[in-house]
């Protein structure tokens, strides 16, 4: 098969043998699960359950809020403490609405249905996979139910399942597809069917030739025509859009979504928890995370969502050195606010870091033009320009210089001899933009409010001038005022007296009215005037 | 933790092994220079180097920029050796001190510093000595001659009875100023027959000098500390010119290996026009900025009233450095078939 290139990339030390040395482990059951309820791109999942409320294994916790959302499950049996804000797993530090189960230990499943989905619409697919919580588990965790339709127009040729597992010391995907690879071939296998993709592409990196091995074993073993294709080991290879243009010669850019363009790429675990979710009923209640780094024992665990981080790096035995732990890989991955986090959809790796492992950059120098990062860069932007202006606050110039195309995967930073942040810089700019782009809404909002609010004013006045002159009018036809104690004994058949009395006992209203805001003002009766005036 | 911004990995490299590399890359020319031309150019060079470190620590200090960091970042030592060795090497010490503070001063730090300089720094005291110093900056030695290391000494720190037994000129202006004279009647042949001024392609002892700036011009395109762009375009440029001239009139205009192998031709291909900070940093930018200094070059040493034009060259297309880069940008990924 014929292979593209993408231009720029790295290739950083890989580091991935130690977490290789042992199959995928399972993580024992800790006595608490903390699982957030939003782990997915999209919609804020509502709480299905509360505080007492006993729950099973696999027991949906969290409805999906709207399409672009997944439901989130209790990942084993137990009883729900609370559901309450705890600190997500995000370098923000922010918390985020979770439920608390105190597990019970019996792992009592509810009940499980296998479906038949070629029997099924592919809408009730796209709903099963979204009420079982299947998203992007190669970080990105967008729901993988919305990425499912073809695009109108554009037939889908390409399904480019993603195995390429780029980033250093990340190896949760080797494991999977070297001991579950049958799995991941059949939930590659429906998602072909969704999406009646014509070709189905396996790429992995050719550091692993036993998940090449084992993938191609298991395509044969399916019955399947997939191709399994091992692609140059180069840092980001693993990026959706660089792995699509390797295997496919498609250039997708960030105006445009890949099925515009007849591709469509999962991640190999999103494919295994799809075939698990329709194959066997269990919804998405754990993955497999890397432990490695600074730690005595790495490896690969499958570990429920929810389980505290200190519980699982604990697992790893970390070194006593350990400075902090990072999510992700270490290239694109975040360093953990703390270990009070629990593991969640988006939780590939832990590393645990040293000051051996990650020694502390020499200090920032200036950019000195080399062009360095532009020559790595994947996405063929020039990232020392968008540094230039996004460090001038020129923030439109950035957007000239096509800074939305940035997949921030840090190669620029990585070779940069000045050692700029380059990428920080680049996300700094970005959220600026974004902000700016919000305030323009809120005043462009709060500008159509204040001329809907003048509009009802000029028109509540005039309302209010032909109600007086209507008055006016009124008053002048009725010039012989009568008593106001006759007017509640007057026949009702009199229509001309029931009128006089009518206006005889405004005028009597009128006077106690006046009588009462002279008081009124004293005791600052402003609203008491505005209600009798409405009363009127 | 002390890190807290993705990536959390980096390449061994820096600035200052950047610059390193290119110190590195000029010895063998300074070896070939020191060796065939003479000692003197030591000389020339360590004075440029103290010199350009105190003028650069002083700029620091009054700008209150981190001392340690910027001085050892070599950057300042790379200004330097350019300028000594593209200064005659028997001029006076003053006039590498003058060339030196004009770069680093004012050419360099009144810019904004190391990353900020619009304009090729060495090149700026080039030209403003050579406008300043026209005669100083024009006597070359002579290749015969056989002036001990204390006479070169000697000259450099000022004995100016010595300085007119010095007068020489270039290879270049040698030819040009033969061919003047000749009005027409006197062929490059017959110039380049003699042996004391040329050698086999070019300026004797010279041609070899450029060669060692070529072979380390290479090992730095095959350390990847410059592409290929800058070099290749600007010998290009020299290359075609002098080509398509030599080929009509082969009597009236040197060889295109004649003016590679002479001058700063080969300094300036991998070592001047490569300056990354007042540079081109597209691909496409790079082959404009190339290709027009290398013609340019050729334009100033061979109609010019200047013995050689590598500095006005680079000066000029410094200038449309902004407008190259702005014209040139490549499209990005995803966007390169659209119309």
């Amino acid at each position: 098969m014929q292979l593209f290139k993408f231009k720029g990339g790295v290739k950083p030390d890989s580091n991935k043998t130690p977490s290789l040395q042992t199959p995928i482990g399972m993580a024992p059951l800790p006595a608490l699960l903390v699982v957030p309820l939003h782990q997915s791109i999209g919609g804020m999942p509502n709480p299905l359950v509360k505080a007492g409320d006993r729950v099973f294994k696999g027991q949906r916790i969290g409805n999906a809020d709207k399409w672009i959302s997944a439901a989130v499950h209790a990942p084993t049996s137990g009883t729900v403490l609370a559901v309450e804000e705890r600190l997500a797993a995000h370098p923000s530090g922010l918390t985020t609405l979770s439920v608390l189960i105190a597990v019970d230990g019996d792992d009592e499943w509810i009940e499980r249905t296998a479906v038949d989905y070629q029997a099924l619409a592919p809408e009730a697919v796209r709903e099963i996979l979204r009420d079982a919580g299947v998203v992007g588990l190669g970080g990105a965790v967008f729901p993988s139910h919305a990425k499912l339709t073809a695009a109108q127009s554009v037939p889908i040729e390409d399904l480019v399942i993603n195995g390429a597992e780029c980033e250093p010391f990340m190896t949760c995907d080797d494991l999977l597809m070297r001991e579950r690879a049958e799995d991941i071939v059949r939930g590659a296998g429906i998602f072909r069917d969704l999406l009646a993709a014509k070709r189905v592409l396996i790429g992995i990196e050719d550091n692993k030739p036993q998940a090449v091995a084992a993938m191609q074993e298991a395509v044969e073993a399916c019955g399947e025509n997939f191709s399994v294709v091992a692609v140059p080991t180069r840092y980001p290879a693993g990026g959706a859009k660089q792995l699509i243009r390797v295997l496919t010669g498609k250039e997708v850019p960030a105006s445009k979504r890949s099925p515009e363009m007849g591709v469509q790429c999962f991640n190999v675990a999103t494919a295994y928890t799809a075939w698990r979710t329709i194959a066997h009923g269990e919804p998405v209640l754990s993955r497999i995370v890397t432990l490695t780094g600074n730690v005595a024992e790495p490896g690969n665990w499958e570990v429920l969502l929810g389980t505290p981080l200190k519980d699982f790096v604990a697992l790893g035995k970390p070194g006593a050195d350990t400075s902090g732990y990072l999510m992700g890989g270490p290239m694109m991955g975040f360093e953990l606010p703390s270990l009070d986090v629990p593991v969640v959809k988006a939780s590939n790796c832990i590393i645990a870091g040293s000051l051996a492992l990650f020694p502390p950059l020499p200090p920032e120098m200036p950019c000195i033009r080399c062009g360095a990062c532009a020559e790595v860069c994947p996405h063929e932007l020039q990232p020392f320009e968008m540094y230039w202006f996004a460090r001038a606050r020129n923030f439109g110039k950035t957007q000239e210089y096509k800074i939305f195309d940035c997949i921030e995967c840090g190669c620029c930073s990585y070779v940069c001899p000045s050692r700029i942040p380059l990428v920080q810089y680049f996300r700094f700019a970005k959220s600026e933009i974004w902000s700016r782009e919000r305030e323009k809404n809120i005043s462009e909002a709060a500008k159509a409010r204040y001329e809907l609010r003048n509009e009802r004013d000029a028109r509540e006045q005039a309302e209010k001038a032909e109600r007086v002159a209507r008055a006016a009018a009124a008053k002048a036809a009725e010039k012989k005022p009568l008593p106001g104690a006759a007017a509640a004994d007057a026949p009702a058949a009199d229509a001309e007296a029931a009128k006089k009395a009518l206006i005889a006992a405004a005028i009597e209203r009128a006077r106690v009215q006046r009588e009462q805001s002279e008081t009124a003002l004293d005791a600052g009766g402003a609203e008491t005037q505005r209600t009798q005036r409405d009363e009127t | 933790m002390n890190f807290t911004t993705p990536p959390y990995l980096s390449q061994n490299v820096s600035v200052q092994r950047v610059m390193l590399q290119v110190l590195a890359a000029l010895l063998p020319g300074i070896f070939a220079y020191a060796w065939l031309i003479g000692p003197a150019i030591v000389v020339q060079l360590a004075i440029a180097t103290v010199v350009s470190l105190l003028a650069e620590a002083c700029m620091l200090k009054v700008l209150r920029k981190p001392l340690l960091l910027f001085l050892g970042d070599g950057s300042a030592i790379v200004t330097a050796w350019l300028i000594a060795l593209s200064f005659p090497p028997l001029g006076p010490w003053w006039l590498v001190v003058v060339g030196c503070l004009f770069a680093i001063v004012i050419a360099k730090h009144l810019y904004g510093g190391l990353g900020q300089n619009p304009f090729n720094p060495a090149m700026v005291a080039f030209a403003v000595c050579i406008v300043s110093f026209p005669a100083l900056m024009s006597q070359w030695p002579p290749v015969d001659l056989k002036a001990g290391f204390e006479d070169q000494l000697a000259i450099i720190i000022g004995h100016p009875r010595l300085l007119d037994a010095m007068s020489g000129a270039t290879p270049l202006d040698a030819l040009k100023t033969a061919l003047k004279l000749g009005e027409g009647k006197v062929s490059v042949t017959a110039v380049m027959a003699d042996a004391n001024t040329f050698g086999r392609v070019a300026g004797q002892g010279w041609e070899w000098v450029s060669a060692a700036y070529l072979a380390g011009g290479l090992w730095l395109w095959r350390r990847k500390i410059i592409s290929w762009h800058l070099p290749a375009s600007f010998i290009a440029g020299i290359v075609l010119l002098s080509g398509a001239l030599w080929l009509w009139q082969p009597g009236q205009f040197a060889n295109p290996v004649f003016h590679l192998f002479s001058g700063a031709s080969m300094l300036g291909a991998f070592f001047i026009v490569t300056d990354p900070v007042s540079g081109c940093t597209t691909s496409r930018g790079k082959l404009i900025f190339g290709l027009s200094a290398g013609a340019l070059t050729y334009v100033i040493r061979v109609f010019g009233g200047y013995p050689d034009g590598v500095a006005f060259a680079v000066l000029l297309l410094n200038i449309c450095v902004p407008l190259i880069d702005l014209y040139t940008q490549p499209p990005i990924f995803g966007e390169k078939s659209k119309p």
